[in-house]
């Protein structure tokens, strides 16, 4: 039996607001509980909401950079449901009528070709506090610093059809909030949060299987696995002749499992109705254009330009702008050398991506600023050191020992191209192996890479590789 | 001196023939005296009002002194008071200290009026005869055996009794104007968004709006002016002028066309209080008035419409009432539903419980699209109803209740009677219009009202309006036997 699976997510978004949707507090991460949580957080009697407008820009920043309506007039809804760490007692969220809807994004598949996913709506909602375990003796405690912080949640359509699309679209969406400067997509602070609805059904079906939601996964590697878990748990039971139930459901990266948390029956009336403390959200047309003015080179423009205008192959392309500081660094990389996008493209992805990933560095925190590398292109370009002896000076960068021409310096690194040195040195080496020089001459062709060795070795790696080549093969053949 | 009305005792202050200390003690030895009889305070702050009376004494010396320096009032217990207990009426907030005031009360506070204390009201202002107070009901103090009138009923009693100049109150749909006509008073309800809600626990975000009982609608003009105004704390809050309410008031009454609802006079209506609204009418006919017959068609959805829009709304507003961070917490909770269950099962009273349950029930899935829903149609229809009448009227009068007060206990145990004593009053919060309550007479020696609509953010001609009438008649004037 062939399957098709289904899958449609839910990001949550937190917003880079300096304050709360709809209060003055504070957003900033990490305070002690409770310290950013004003009046209107906490549900005091008699406090209002008032709507922070910078959330709204943000949303429309999303919703014209996924080409999506932005609704002229949206409408904030109440959800409620008792939960200690939801002070209202409602969550204020947008239900009827959101403030963004009817976009897509572009994946890219693994073949090559590109798939266009959904996105059903976008809308703005405030996060709840969270409830405290740790620590108390018989009872929780409550830090309600997160509650009220702006969310947009992203709602795709159910396009996609395999865990690897699905972190595709997962990291499509991270990538475009992170250009657009709307989210810092910082995943272990929660900041980007995904629920994952997943089904399969028979190939050729025309109706969705019934759903399980997963919630609250908060890395690629795990969306990947607990829908794949997922899938094959559904299978299993369809094929064993049982019956999907729609549910929620939680992950368990430990012991890589999802179950169930509740079922539909046991599911919240959330009784959502229009927040009679909030207007309906009024957004100008002329404000939608002068938001979209706004807008940075999109990742699917710039990818685009890359492969074009830095004739990188479109692999290429796609790594260096997967984040905007990353594309900014490779940008000032080739424009500091002057040229060789290539190279440089190797070098940022090559080197400096190992390295940011072995610290567990992000490109901003890179102890090598771009100009700082392209300073080593530079020496590399110009034969002051070699390819090989480059990525030591590379390292020795990393460690925060100067620049390309300060290590070539300290460490003696300079290449030698000085023709008579070399043939000096080869000169050496042809004299302390005389049998592998008469074994050359009698024909073992193989030999002459004994002779590159024995000669950079001799340079301590600083002889031009190209020269030595050359120059070799003169002397050899005497 | 304590049978002035707010604007005579301002210009006694103001010209220093009596002090702030003076009238503040006087009111406070009034208080200890009768409030025992009629129950209508929660709170009374004898030391903070005296010196705060000290401190409008020095103001009115320094001759920087507003029209409402030294002016002893109340507030009602539903508005936030900074370090005083703010109960709303209820168990569940019988600790609750408020952190902040409410917008009205720094406006109040900031031109400095003096705060005797905090009224009684009916619980979350749930009720029309201040009997679902967890304060006990307050006593009419025209016949200690019948209601004030609710849910303002406090704050209509120590004014009515004369233990205060004036009361702030709120009305989602009749709370300022039924216990203002109940008790013989001049209450007003301003526009929605005329005045901020910030700091007024609310009870149906759509409906309520705050507003003042005071003698006169020249004493209700020198308030208004003072607590309306846009205030960027609450979103539903009208960023337009203010005008000066007391510099309006003697517009002349001719030409005037005054819009009077057919449906009003139903046979609900006691023909005694629909012959004082024909009285009253006569008067402003002498004074140069067109009175005309209007309809407003849908008049018979107000009550049922309110019904179902008001518990929605409180169904949600209540929930923050849980138990876990302030108000009433149940002892020795054994896991969170026991917390919540009991918490809000001993801290709501019956009242309360029956308007959330029916809120809830109006949300809920399945049943949305039938109540909710609906309502918010039939909602539009009365609107319109008003908004077209007030396309060839300038104001709509009637009376305000369809009785004068009743009996304690009377309608305790159908709420359905309850809930129409305010069916002339319902429909002008569905609109969303500023509406008062002035005093119009006698019907077997209780007060009766009448109720004035306004168009939108013509509170200015609403006043005026009912202040030409006081200058006719003296009913603002009659203080309760035993309170002289």
């Amino acid at each position: 039996m062939e399957w098709e699976t289904v899958i449609g997510l839910e990001i949550h978004t937190q917003l880079l607001t300096k304050s709360k949707i709809f209060s003055g507090a504070s957003t900033a991460f990490g305070a002690p509980p409770n310290t950013q949580a004003c009046l209107v957080d906490l549900g005091y009697p008699g406090v209002l909401p008032v709507l922070n407008h910078e959330a709204v820009r943000m949303a429309v920043k999303f919703g014209v950079a996924i080409g999506a309506q932005v609704a002229e007039r949206s409408v904030f809804a109440r959800k409620n449901y008792f939960y200690p760490d939801l002070p209202k007692g409602y969550q204020i969220s947008q239900y009827e009528l959101p403030v963004v809807s009817k976009g897509s994004v572009e994946i890219e598949l693994e073949d090559g070709t590109s798939k266009r996913i959904g996105i059903t709506r976008a809308h703005l909602e405030e996060d709840a506090g969270k409830s405290l375990h740790e620590g108390f003796e018989g009872v929780s405690g409550i830090d309600l610093n997160r509650a009220g912080t702006p969310l947009l949640e992203i709602v795709s359509e159910p396009d996609m059809r395999s865990a690897r699309e699905a972190v595709a679209y997962m990291k499509k969406i991270h990538s475009l909030v992170r250009y657009l400067d709307i989210c810092d997509g910082n995943m272990q602070e929660g900041s980007f949060r995904c629920d994952a609805n997943v089904s399969v059904r028979r190939k050729g079906e025309a109706k969705y299987g019934t759903r399980a939601e997963l919630k609250n996964i908060n890395s690629f590697h795990f969306v990947e696995k607990a829908i794949e878990y997922e899938i094959a748990r559904q299978i299993e039971l369809l094929e064993g002749g049982g019956k999907v139930v729609q549910e929620t459901r939680l992950y368990d990266s430990k012991k890589n499992e999802t179950r169930s948390m509740r079922s539909k029956e046991e599911a919240n009336d959330y009784r959502y109705f229009p927040d009679p403390d909030l207007l309906p959200l009024v957004i100008e047309p002329a404000f939608i254009e002068a938001v979209r003015k706004t807008l940075p080179e999109l990742p699917d423009a710039k990818k685009q330009r890359f492969a074009e205008h830095y004739c990188l192959s479109s692999y290429d392309a796609s790594l260096l702008t997967a984040s905007r500081a990353l594309a900014d660094y490779y940008e000032a990389v080739v424009k500091a050398v002057g040229g060789e996008p290539k190279l440089c493209a190797n070098w940022v992805m090559g080197e400096l991506a190992a390295a940011l990933n072995r610290d567990n560095k992000e490109i901003t925190e890179s102890p090598v600023s771009a100009a700082v590398l392209a300073g080593l292109i530079k020496r590399v370009l110009d034969n002051t050191v070699s390819g090989k002896l480059a990525k030591d000076v590379f390292e020795a960068m990393w460690a925060g020992e100067g620049d390309a021409d300060a290590v070539i310096g300290k460490r003696g690194l300079k290449q030698i191209t000085d023709s008579s040195a070399i043939e000096k040195i080869i000169d050496e080496v042809m004299a302390v192996n005389p049998e592998q020089l008469t074994g050359y001459r009698g024909g073992k062709d193989k030999l002459f890479a004994f002779f590159v060795g024995q000669v950079m070795k001799a340079s301590k790696g600083k002889a031009n590789p190209q020269q030595v080549n050359e120059l070799l093969k003169r002397k050899l053949a005497g | 001196m304590l049978t002035q009305t707010l604007a005579e005792l301002s210009r006694d202050l103001k010209a220093r023939k009596v002090s702030s200390a003076e009238v503040t003690s006087a009111y406070l030895a009034r208080i200890q005296r009768f409030n025992p009889q009629i129950n209508a305070f929660i709170t009374v702050l004898q030391e903070q009002a005296l010196a705060e009376a000290r401190a409008a004494d020095a103001r009115i010396a320094k001759g920087d002194a507003h029209l409402l320096t030294g002016v002893p009032i109340a507030h009602k217990d539903i508005f936030c008071t900074a370090g005083v207990k703010t109960s709303c009426g209820s168990k569940m907030l019988d600790n609750f200290v408020a952190p902040y005031d409410a917008h009205i009360v720094t406006r109040l506070k900031q031109a400095g009026s003096v705060l005797l204390g905090k009224t009684n009201m009916d619980e979350f202002a749930m009720g029309s005869s201040n009997e679902t107070s967890f304060y006990g009901p307050v006593k009419n103090p025209w016949d200690s055996t019948r209601v004030p009138g609710g849910s303002s009923g406090g704050s209509a009693a120590v004014v009515a009794a004369r233990l205060a100049c004036a009361a702030t109150g709120t009305d989602t749909g009749g709370s300022i104007r039924q216990p203002a006509a109940l008790v013989g008073l001049t209450g007003v309800k301003p526009t929605y968004g005329r005045v901020s809600r910030y700091g007024m626990i609310a009870f149906a975000s759509s409906l309520d709006q705050a507003g003042v009982i005071a003698y006169t609608a020249e004493d209700a003009a020198l308030l208004l002016s003072v607590i309306a105004g846009f205030d960027p704390r609450d979103s539903t809050s009208v960023d337009r002028p203010v005008p000066d309410y007391a510099a309006t008031l003697e517009q002349p009454i001719r030409g005037l066309r005054i819009g009077v609802p057919r449906e009003f006079f139903d046979p609900g209506l006691d023909r005694r209080v629909a012959e004082a609204v024909q009285t009253a009418l006569s008067i402003y006919k002498k004074l140069g008035a067109r009175v005309q017959d209007i309809s407003l068609p849908n008049f018979g959805l107000s009550v049922p419409t309110y019904y179902v829009v008001a518990p929605a709304e409180a169904s949600s507003n209540l929930s923050r009432f849980d138990g876990v961070r302030f108000g009433h917490r149940c002892g020795n909770p054994v896991d969170l539903m026991d917390l919540y269950t009991r918490s809000r099962g001993e801290g709501f009273g019956a009242e309360v419980k029956r308007r959330i349950m029916t809120g809830t029930y109006v949300l809920s899935a399945g049943y949305y699209d039938a109540y909710y829903l609906k309502a918010q149609k039939t909602r539009a229809l009365i609107r319109r109803d008003f908004l077209e009448a007030f396309t060839h009227v300038d104001v709509i009068m009637g009376p305000t209740t369809p009785t004068p007060a009743f009996r304690l206990g009377e309608k305790t145990d159908d709420p359905v009677t309850m809930y129409l004593n305010d069916i002339y009053a319902n429909g002008v919060n569905l609109a969303g219009l500023p509406g008062l309550s002035i005093p119009m007479g006698f019907v077997d020696g209780l007060p009766v009202g009448l109720q004035i609509i306004g168009n939108y953010f013509d509170e200015a001609r609403m006043l005026g309006v009912a202040h030409q009438y006081q200058r006719e008649t003296d009913w603002h004037r009659q203080v309760p036997k035993g309170f002289e």
